[in-house]
């Protein structure tokens, strides 16, 4: 077993429920032991830092120093949302670059009583733990029921191989690591030349027509190579590319009909757990055709699977932060 | 104050300070300096001192002839330049006068001081330490001998392309042995690959099969294809070299190279060689039909008796009974004199820059490939298709510095692409009357009529987009791109982005240090730079050489080059060995270290640490000695050894010892009177 801090990140809470549930049912079959950090906060996302880039720092300084206090055996810091993954990278490296931002961020974290010494923990994304530290040998002994005749588009995103800070992938521009990972259980993998392309990202929210363009380019794309599925290991990505989908049809006179998922749903279903146990079905592209092609059935969409179920608030410790105020910011003070 | 020193005690020590023009006194007031010298080193032995304007000029070395001569020095300092440049000149002034050259120190004041310094004040100062320095090192300089030792005339050629080729006919043409030896079946390298060369689109196999026919026939050239030098012992003059033969296994005094065994082999496989993998040969082949020697080879890897133990077709067919499945690899000794190396280059493996797809696009090509596809004599005799085999392309993308200049790959430009991709150009629209595009990120044709065929290309209708390809993609977004490939480019000169739909892709890739460079070079005893090129004596004026005596470098070997600057290195290398040979012997700088036997306690730590193999260890005796016509005095072993058993002459430690307390001897004098030395 290797053990690993743990940064589920908001979406893994709410809209990518399937992706924290799948994770944790192969969880114990791949060997992974994680941690959860204990009150972490939101990463800010994309949007934060466009707002302002102390507060947006010292937001996810909070969650390493947070994380840097549970060190015990292991010093590495898992997140498995490429953004949350990114922002925790790129804030580590950026106040072991800038002492000046370190301070800022620290004089911020003081607050709450807590400091961050960059460098204290690493950050790295789930694909890279599983492909690089549990290895691919690992997860193919494993595989009960190979995902023969699937084809899958292997769709990495924009946030987790560039930069690559501590050289992680074996090609940033057209990485490798989830395709490997995808042939190790059984599946027939396109070459997905859009692999590293953008999903819009918060386009969706801000300029739809860009959105729906760029979600175009990644579903023609698979469609072209007539992939059954595309998988992704993003919430992000996933939420664009399967809840915008049939948007996108619409602005376009379009019919593609390409069923996303978690490429730990796929590892599940290789390792022959349950369907309804990874979070598959609750899809607004209907996965069933696609699945059935390994002879995976799910029962029928009913209205239920898809409605969100209240989660209780989770409770604030009284040691947490407030909201970071910057000295000499004026933004901060609005 | 520091007694007058050095073994005697009497030294009579002579110090020169050069203006160089305004180099050296534009900076340190150099009168000031040799004044003072006189006054205050007189101590130390010195009873001259003098400035001149330019002391390696004849005047300026008359002084020092006149001095020794009429004042009687025994030593003489110069402070001048770097050693680099004129230690010679003045050491044979020394001569010239009777005084052994090596009882003369440069002390280099211009180098380390004046061009490195602006305050003139304390440059002075600093001119005056070192040579303080100088002054108390030289006077426990001996009197030395150079180590002279026959030069055995016959030459080793490592690497048969058109640099090793070159350098075997100069050196066979005067009239002396030379051994060349190949790694493939056939001499010629990535030249005989070609099809036209820049920039004037001669058939490379027009101009290189004349030269390769001459090497196979020259009387004073022993030609040793499918063969590798695996062992090199000994010193410049006097090298032992271990040559594997690789069992060809064919009988070469019987076969007549007339190709029934090629034509009868039934196992036909890719050749990742000489075709780059975009054609096929068979089992046993020679790799092209100009082929010397014309002998082929059994490639035993892929052979069906080999493997299976049945076949023998080429046996069975061979007239005159060549065949011989029982060869058995040979190792041959030669002795050689001097060494060149001209081992080429690999190209880059395009598969690394995943973006650009080759391996995964099928229509991607490199420009190796790109070569044999427009070769007559390659797989598709000369159309210019795309990987089906059959269709022309319409519209044809060459992608410059493909893994050059770039952090990714390679920092370093490689020299001939530029070139080499508008060559492509001028193919594809001669030969197609494609659309071209070449895409570049700078235009670099500096040679002799390069630039005149750049503008020849542009008037052939080739379209230059100024811009690093960002992607090659398949991923249709537009319409007219189905079915294309996609160069997705930012057009610098335009400043927008553009997506380029073309039939073909030519990756430019650049040149890297053969894949076991790095071997090869700790095999002759020289080494790499970072980026895996063997690195040459001086960049500018020894570009040949290399740091070990007798082991000369030419070609891509030594960092990426066109074929004109290859053939010069070639001359140029085959010159310098067949100056050795002439002198019949040479003369080795007697900077070298020893080992005093009664000192060393057989502790071997030096052993494996000398970069020239000059340490034999005696284990009877258990004692270190050291080869002094192999040593070069680097001093690794001087400073590694525990015991002080090891000292080098010109750097033993009274020199070092005594320079560094010249140099500190101001220090020494001023620090208690004016400011505590903090502890």
């Amino acid at each position: 077993m290797s053990k690993y801090l743990f940064y589920p990140g908001c979406s893994l809470q709410r809209t990518a429920r399937p992706y924290i549930d799948s994770l944790l049912a192969i969880r114990e079959l791949i060997g992974l032991e994680l941690e959860e950090i204990e009150d972490w906060n939101c990463c800010g996302a994309t949007e934060y830092v466009a707002v302002h880039h102390v507060a947006a720092y010292a937001l996810v300084g909070r969650n390493l120093a947070l994380a840097a206090r549970q060190v015990d055996g292991t010093h590495t810091v898992m997140a498995a949302c490429s953004a949350c993954y990114l922002n925790l990278a790129k804030t580590d490296s950026y106040m072991r670059q800038d002492a000046h931002l370190a301070q800022q961020v620290n004089t911020a974290l003081d607050a709450g009583g807590l400091q961050y010494t960059p460098g204290t923990v690493k950050v790295r994304h789930l694909l890279d733990i599983i492909v690089n530290d549990l290895g691919i040998e690992a997860v193919r002994a494993k595989v009960v029921r190979p995902l023969k005749g699937l084809r899958v588009a292997p769709y990495y995103g924009c946030m987790i191989a560039r930069p690559d800070r501590d050289n992680r992938w074996d090609n940033v521009e057209h990485p490798l690591a989830l395709d490997r990972l995808l042939k190790a259980l059984g599946a027939e993998v396109i070459d997905f030349p859009m692999k590293t392309h953008c999903c819009g990202g918060h386009m969706t929210q801000i300029n739809q027509a860009s959105a729906y363009e760029l979600i175009r380019r990644l579903i023609h794309g698979a469609a072209e190579y007539h992939a059954d599925i595309m998988v992704t290991l993003c919430p992000m990505c996933q939420l664009n590319l399967d809840a915008y989908q049939s948007e996108m049809n619409r602005y376009f006179r379009t019919n593609y009909h390409v069923p996303i998922i978690y490429f730990t749903q796929l590892m599940g279903l290789a390792f022959g757990l349950e369907a309804e146990a990874l979070g598959l079905g609750k899809e607004f592209v209907d996965p069933r055709p696609a699945l059935s092609r390994i002879g995976i059935e799910l029962p029928a969409a009913e209205p239920e699977t898809v409605t969100v179920v209240e989660q209780p608030r989770r409770k604030k410790k009284d040691s947490g932060l407030p909201m970071p105020r910057m000295p000499g910011s004026k933004e901060a003070d609005e | 104050m520091t007694q007058h020193n050095g073994h005697t005690g009497q030294e009579r020590i002579g110090v020169y300070v050069c203006h160089c023009g305004s180099n050296i006194a534009g900076t340190i007031d150099v009168e000031a300096v040799a004044l003072w010298a006189a006054e205050h080193l007189n101590h130390h032995g010195v009873v001259v001192a003098r400035d001149y304007k330019f002391m390696c000029s004849s005047l300026g070395q008359e002084l020092i002839e006149k001095d020794i001569k009429e004042l009687g020095l025994t030593r003489v300092v110069v402070a001048a330049c770097s050693p680099h440049l004129h230690e010679q000149t003045f050491r044979i002034a020394c001569q010239r006068a009777g005084l052994n050259p090596y009882l003369c120190e440069l002390v280099s004041i211009r180098e380390q001081a004046s061009w490195v310094h602006t305050d003139k004040k304390a440059a002075t100062e600093k001119a005056k330490a070192l040579i303080t320095g100088g002054v108390e090192r030289v006077a426990w300089h001996e009197p030395l001998e150079p180590l002279r030792v026959p030069i055995h005339p016959a030459t080793l050629v490592v690497g048969g392309g058109i640099a090793g080729i070159q350098a075997a006919l100069e050196i066979a043409d005067a009239g002396f042995p030379v051994y060349l030896v190949e790694r493939e079946p056939s001499i010629g390298g990535h030249m005989a690959q070609f099809d036209k060369t820049f920039p004037t689109m001669d058939c490379a196999a027009c101009i290189l099969t004349p030269r390769m026919v001459s090497v196979g026939t020259h009387p004073n050239i022993t030609l040793l294809t499918w063969s590798e030098v695996t062992d090199v012992q000994g010193y410049v003059g006097n090298f032992t070299v271990t040559i594997r033969k690789k069992a060809r296994y064919i009988k070469e005094d019987l076969c007549t190279g007339c190709g029934i065994c090629q034509e009868k082999c039934p196992k036909k496989v890719i050749d990742e060689v000489f075709e780059a993998g975009l054609g096929y040969r068979k089992a046993v082949y020679t790799p092209f039909p100009q082929a010397v020697p014309k002998y082929p080879v059994i490639d035993r890897e892929n052979c069906t008796y080999f493997q299976k133990g049945t076949c023998r077709a080429c046996e069975k067919l061979c007239p005159t009974e060549a065949i011989d499945f029982e060869q058995t690899d040979e190792l041959l000794t030669v002795e050689v004199g001097n060494i060149i190396l001209a081992t080429g280059f690999d190209i880059l493996d395009a598969r690394r820059i995943g973006q650009y797809g080759y391996g995964r696009l099928a229509n991607v090509f490199t420009s190796l490939e790109f070569e044999r596809l427009s070769n007559a004599a390659g797989p598709t005799n000369g159309q210019i298709v795309l990987r089906d085999g059959v269709t022309q392309p319409q519209t044809v993308g060459i992608i410059h510095c493909a893994g050059s200049r770039d952090r990714n790959f390679n920092n370093y430009c490689s020299a001939i692409c530029c070139m080499q991709s508008l060559k492509f150009a001028h193919l594809v629209r001669e030969r197609t009357g494609a659309t071209v595009y070449n895409f570049y990120i700078d235009i670099r044709t500096t040679a002799k009529a390069y630039d005149e065929f750049y503008q020849r290309v542009l008037e052939d209708g080739a379209i230059l987009i100024r811009g690093r390809v960002a992607e090659v993609t398949d991923a249709a977004r537009l319409p007219g791109e189905e079915g294309k490939l996609i160069i997705q480019v930012e057009d610098t000169l335009a400043g927008k982005q553009r997506r380029i739909p073309v039939d073909m892709v030519v990756l430019s890739v650049g040149l890297e240090p053969r894949h076991d460079a790095k071997e090869v070079a700790h095999r002759f005893g020289i080494s790499c730079s970072a980026d895996g090129w063997i690195i040459e004596k001086h960049p500018k004026l020894d570009p040949v050489a290399t740091m070990t005596e007798g082991v000369f470098v030419a070609g891509c070997a030594q960092g990426p080059k066109d074929i004109p600057s290859t053939v010069a290195q070639g001359a140029a290398a085959a010159a310098r060995v067949l100056a050795r040979i002439q002198q019949k012997e040479i003369a080795l700088e007697p900077v070298r270290a020893s080992v005093d036997e009664s000192r060393c306690s057989g502790c071997r730590i030096c052993n494996g640490l000398c970069p020239f193999n000059a340490i034999i260890f005696h284990e009877d005796r258990m004692v270190t000695e050291i080869n002094p016509a192999l040593c070069q005095g680097c001093g690794t072993c001087v400073a590694a050894c525990p015991a002080g058993a090891i000292s080098g002459t010109v750097f033993s430690n009274e020199q070092v010892l005594a320079q560094i307390e010249g140099l500190l001897l101001d220090v020494a004098r001023r620090a208690p009177a004016t400011e505590p030395v903090p502890v």
